[in-house]
């Protein structure tokens, strides 16, 4: 998937992931996409709770081998 | 449209409960709440310049697991049942479980208590400090960090009354 930026979370635990992800969309314009990575087993559910509180779209959520890999389009 | 408010009442000073307000604070300002915490009683230690002095006891804390943040893992994973006439009579234990408790959260990738009161202050969550309590155990408003504002229980209810979620910790 193409992505406009990225942002490495991994070995941070919570909220970390989030604030990071947050932080990151802030610096970005609207429909860009930020791929994010993260190690933090809880940040699966808490990116699809962010995405739902905050109106950006979480395009994609994937785990492979203990990482995990978000695409979030900004709103 | 408004954003939807949290107020938190923070009355413990010591390391652990010093993650709880801060976490959900800075959360809550990513995901676009208007955040006031105010600090009271012991709460107040969470305001200081210098936080070195958050600590953690285990003694009379029996849900608090007394694991190693070193050696192998079996090691790890032994839980420390030390009883608590011992605790209380081995000087320096308190400061010993903090320098563990402080290496572990590190290890885990768990932010720091400055770190994260530094992530509400850019996200502009607003601290009301307890004037009464600065006044009860005789502080100093230089003690504190700025940008620090003081009120009283009608300063709180004044954000508290129009808030979505109302927090007491």
């Amino acid at each position: 998937m193409n992505f406009d930026k990225e942002l490495d979370a991994r070995g941070l635990n919570c909220p970390l992931p989030i604030l990071r992800t947050k932080k990151a969309l802030a610096e970005m314009q609207s429909g860009q996409v930020l791929k994010v990575m993260a190690t933090d087993p809880g940040s699966v559910k808490d990116m699809q709770a962010f995405a739902k509180q905050t109106g950006n779209e979480l395009l994609s959520s994937a785990e492979a081998s203990g990482e995990y890999q978000f695409f979030m389009k900004k709103k | 449209m408004e954003p939807k408010k949290l107020a938190i009442i923070a009355t413990k000073g010591t390391l652990d409960w010093a993650y709880p307000p801060f976490i959900l604070s800075s959360t809550a300002a990513a995901l676009g709440y208007e955040v006031q915490i105010f600090f009271t009683f012991y709460g107040l230690n969470l305001l200081k310049r210098d936080l070195s002095g958050l600590k953690v006891s285990p003694l009379g804390n029996p849900g608090m697991p007394m694991k190693m943040p070193f050696g192998p893992k079996w090691f790890r994973d032994i839980n420390w049942n030390i009883p608590n006439a011992v605790q209380a009579v081995v000087p320096g234990f308190e400061s010993l479980a903090t320098g563990l408790m402080k290496q572990t959260i590190a290890q885990k990738g768990v932010a720091s208590i400055p770190d994260l009161r530094q992530l509400c202050l850019d996200a502009e969550v607003k601290f009301i400090g307890c004037q009464m309590t600065v006044d009860l155990f005789g502080f100093e408003h230089g003690e504190f960090i700025d940008n620090i504002e003081y009120g009283g229980a009608a300063t709180f209810f004044e954000f508290a009354g129009e808030s979505d979620i109302c927090l007491y910790m």
